[in-house]
């Protein structure tokens, strides 16, 4: 049942073969037995999952059913969800319950979509291996002494292990699409826009962005229709109509140009790697592209650049959590500074810290405008290089991440070299275009995530373009080992 | 030495929205702590802020009344520093690029002459919570219901040089503001605050001096002494041989003086940057014809217009003008009496006075404008005298009913047929052949006794004029 795609359990749940308090039950025994090895939520709604569900089958009785009705999923611990704690992987929120739901959590239920539980992820979504979260690292199903990306590692070790059908990430530096690659599964972050902000709580604004993550393009397809659009509650979310995803799904690719960016293709990208992102161009060929060459020549800036713009953020929309009106306070504060300072510093983990300080050194009179200023000027260079690129192509394809995933705490003595594994993700947010990764191959037995980039609104193609291979491949349907 | 003072202000108005700056929640003052706050004014996780645009329709009325430049693009900006009151750790404001840019606004000083004070620029913005450090041992409250309140903060150039300048501009603009109907201007509720840049420097000196703010004054009398306090204070330690330190004071009425603030709360590097969460704000023409088609006559001009048509001072055409209420209660007397003059005297004389005394403002008066041009129109026609006039207002007030009732049913209608006042004339002056010798020969002040006696007899109801050609003619036989 746990390794069916969506079309498939919804044809399942239509036609009676099994309801969705039968499904909910299984993916919440999944979850006891299995999760203890991987540690991908941070709470399971057992008893709310199932009222959801059985809810969901009156609704399937009555035929009102819609694409998502029924269907088991999880969301990322960053999603406000009413009455459920929200803790974003902190110990600043492991008590906060949000009064509301985030816009992304209600338009789910809307769709009639279950709630399993919130999955873990790094603290407040500054990491790339989910080992710095509050509640433990995560671990990769694949090899559970590995990493699975991050910050959107709980998500993606549990739609991987088939811990759910489906789940949520958000999107900052590539905090979709780094796990996905590392846990073999396809995660789609939007354009900037695309979803609302609003109850997703916030690393850098101007760069985070809400997507779907889920076994196959097609699912992602179905996840993301439920949860795009227009919110008035959100300035920066964009009043564009959301096409149909899912119908444009299985369009031939006959003439698709593709472009490959040089600077994806360069040095640190693991030999394994590229070799099966060759294979994978191949078999674009095959199925109609044409590829080329392109370059985008201010994006090797782009990690610095991000970690210039997304601290900046970060230090300012951070500060709300002071230990005064609710998360973490510290015990007897002598004064108001004592009270801040030690409630921080308990509240939140060293990334984040070290975040925070970046930030704020690089806002501050005297370097803003070394900084945040220049940054923002090559952020918009990077943006012009992909607007120049999509004159020439339909899709930008490289490697997700320059190599497998890898083992839990080798990087973490070294900021930068984590930072390095999002060297191929970040210009996309930067530029706030919609990109998305899908599983191509395995190296050693981990999975090799192939990243397609499409210009802005334009998911609907990007799914498509990653569905139509997925017709042609089975990586999307490998399940790890002892997962099965 | 002779010391110049150089003054600059920034205003804080609350702007007379419904909803807050950026959140739905209400602005309404005096409710319970906290029962106007929502998630958004309390800095939950994942809250977003939502431009309201009444807030910005209001200020650009105010750009629009100061002949300023609207901006066609304005940027918000996070201005971040840790406060109890400041839920979110930033307060958003407007920095680099505020929605209305330079303008001017001009004050009358005391010799009559009009001085034009530069606007630099005005800036939408959320105000923070409040502290209430009084009623809680050893703790602080906090009552987040003023946070995200929406406040216009208005910027003068430093073109105030006294303590009176800086009183006359401040009076201006919380006339403005209240008469374009962006702001209560309510100071007690603190919907109008101001902040005084002060420096001095010898006379003739082109570089200004080192200033000092003083903070978050809420009277106009109180501006003009911290003001006046803090330049005595700058002179002499520039006398005494020292240097003005650039600081934030507070000033406090009760000394009468300014502080120095502490030093901690003003050391903040505030790393302003632009907010991710709100777009630039564009605003087209049409937007702002909208928001300023219906900006009534301002100040100025109605004060010239009523100086010039219905001949009036300076001086008291300003004073009319002080409120638009008043003006408009004005206009509507003066066109109805026909008599521009006697109404402005009787709004500025009794009604000004009565209104002082039960503490009430023009827009509360039980006299209303179409009663006192029906009372100006029956002292016009004679048919009461200007004294009676004023117990037929004091009716008026009691709401005793309309004019002409008044002076019927009091019998005050004045008394004019010279065959009424004969006989009572001619029994004053047979009482009085004393006073009548005086006059015939020569003493013509005693005429005055005979006018008050028949007045007093008459109970105040014959008209004086007459009775003061009766008696000339009856006397000199």
């Amino acid at each position: 049942m746990h390794d069916k795609t969506i079309a498939e359990l919804r044809h399942d749940l239509d036609t009676g073969q099994c309801s969705s308090v039968e499904l909910t039950g299984h993916f919440l025994d999944r979850i006891a037995r299995l999760d203890p090895r991987l540690n991908s939520f941070i709470t399971v709604a057992g008893e709310q999952a199932m009222a959801q569900a059985a809810q969901a089958d009156r609704t399937i009785a009555a035929a009102e059913a819609g694409p998502l009705t029924g269907i088991p999923i999880a969301h990322k611990d960053i999603f406000c969800t009413q009455g459920l704690r929200t803790s974003c992987g902190s110990r600043m929120l492991d008590s906060f319950i949000a009064p509301y739901d985030a816009t992304v959590v209600e338009r789910l239920d809307a769709a009639g979509a279950v709630l399993l539980g919130k999955t873990n992820m790094d603290e407040f979504a500054m990491g790339s291996s989910n080992e710095t979260s509050h509640y433990g690292p995560v671990r990769n199903p694949w090899d559970t002494d590995k990493v699975p990306g991050g910050s959107s590692g709980g998500s993606a070790a549990a739609v991987a292990a088939r811990l759910c059908a489906a789940a949520t990430g958000t999107d900052t530096g590539g905090s979709i699409r780094q796990p996905a690659a590392l846990c073999g599964i396809t995660g789609i972050k939007p354009t900037y826009g695309r979803c609302s902000r609003w109850g997703m709580i916030a690393f850098a604004s101007s760069l985070d962005q809400a997507g779907s993550m889920a076994r196959s393009a097609a699912d992602a397809a179905l996840m993301l229709q439920a949860m795009a659009g227009f919110d008035p509650r959100d300035s920066t979310s964009v009043d564009t109509p959301v096409p149909e995803y899912v119908s444009r799904l299985g369009a031939d690719l006959d003439g698709l140009r593709i472009g490959l960016p040089k600077e994806f293709f360069g040095e640190g990208l693991d030999a394994a790697v590229a070799a099966s992102i060759q294979e994978a161009i191949r078999a674009y060929e095959r199925l109609g592209a044409k590829v080329s060459d392109i370059s985008l020549p201010n994006s090797p800036l782009s990690v610095p650049v991000y970690y210039v713009v997304a601290p900046a953020e970060c230090s300012s929309n951070l500060a709300r959590f002071d230990g005064v009106r609710y998360g973490h306070r510290c015990e007897s504060p002598r004064d108001l500074e004592d009270l801040y300072k030690r409630s921080r510093s308990e509240g939140f983990g060293a990334e984040v810290q070290r975040r925070i300080m970046i930030g704020t050194y690089v806002l501050s009179a005297g370097y803003y405008d070394a900084y945040y200023l220049k940054a923002q000027k090559i952020r918009h260079l990077i943006a012009d290089d992909f607007r120049s690129a999509f004159e020439q192509v339909d899709i930008i394809l490289g490697p997700t991440s320059p190599t497998t995933a890898f083992p839990i705490g080798s990087k973490m003595d070294d900021p930068v070299a984590m930072y390095l594994n999002d060297i191929y993700t970040i210009a996309t947010n930067l530029a706030g275009l919609p990109g998305l990764s899908i599983p191509v191959a395995s190296a050693g037995g981990m999975p090799v995530g192939l990243q397609l980039i499409g210009n802005y609104f334009d998911e609907g193609r990007l799914l498509n373009v990653a569905h139509r291979l997925q017709q042609e491949t089975d990586w999307h349907r490998a399940t790890p080992p002892g997962f099965e | 030495m002779q010391w110049e003072t150089v003054i600059g202000l920034e205003i804080h108005t609350q702007l007379a929205t419904q909803s807050k700056i950026f959140s739905g929640a209400p602005t309404r003052f005096g409710a319970e702590p906290n029962t106007q706050a929502c998630a958004i004014d309390l800095g939950l996780p994942g809250v977003l802020p939502v431009l309201n645009a009444e807030a910005v329709r209001l200020a650009v009325r105010f750009g629009k009344a100061i002949d300023a430049e609207i901006a066609e693009r304005s940027v918000f900006a996070r201005k971040n520093y840790f406060y109890p009151d400041l839920p979110k750790g930033y307060q958003i404001s407007q920095y680099e690029h505020p929605i209305v840019g330079e303008g001017r606004v001009e004050i009358l000083l005391e010799d009559a002459t009009v001085k034009g004070i530069g606007v630099t620029r005005a800036h939408l913005e959320e105000d923070a919570g409040k502290s209430l450090h009084e009623d809680f041992h050893g703790l602080t409250g906090i009552d987040l219901n003023r946070a995200g309140t929406p406040l216009l903060e208005i910027v003068s150039e430093p073109d105030l040089r006294s303590p009176q300048e800086a009183v006359a501009y401040a009076r201006k603009v919380h006339q403005l503001v209240r008469w374009i109907g962006i702001s209560d201007g309510n100071m007690q509720e603190g919907s109008f605050r101001m902040d005084a840049n002060v420096s001095v420097r010898p006379r003739g000196q082109a570089q200004f001096g080192t200033r000092t703010e003083i903070k978050n004054i809420n009277s106009f009398r109180f501006l003009e002494r911290a003001i006046q306090f803090e330049v005595e204070r700058q002179i002499g330690v520039l006398e005494g041989g020292g240097q003005v330190v650039q600081e934030t004071r507070l000033y406090d009425p009760g000394r009468d003086e300014t502080r120095p603030m502490r030093t901690k709360e003003e050391a903040n590097d505030y790393r302003y940057f632009p907010d991710p969460d709100l777009l630039p704000l564009e605003i087209d023409a049409a937007f702002i014809a909208d928001a300023t088609g219906d900006l009534p006559e301002l100040p100025d001009a109605k004060r010239e217009r009523f100086h010039a048509r219905f001949d009036l001072s300076e001086y008291d055409a300003s004073l009319l003008t002080g409120s638009r209420e008043q003006a408009e209660y004005f206009e509507a007397v003066a066109q109805e009496s026909g008599a521009p003059k006697l109404a402005a005297n009787w709004i500025l004389g009794e009604l000004a006075a009565a209104l002082n005394r039960a503490g009430s403002e023009i827009a509360a008066s039980p006299v209303a404008a179409h009663q006192l041009a029906a009372l100006i129109r029956r002292i016009q026609d004679e048919t009461i005298s200007g004294k009676i006039a004023k117990q037929v207002f004091e009716s008026l007030w009691a709401g005793e009913g309309e004019v002409d009732a008044i002076i019927e049913s009091k019998g005050l209608r004045q008394i004019t047929d010279s065959g009424a006042l004969d006989p009572l004339i001619d029994a004053i002056i047979a009482a009085n052949p004393e006073q009548v010798a005086q006059y015939r020969s020569g003493k013509d002040k005693v005429l005055g006794f005979f006018v008050g006696q028949v007045m007093k007899q008459s109970q105040g109801k014959a008209n004086p004029q007459q009775v003061n050609a009766l008696l000339k003619e009856k006397l000199k036989a």
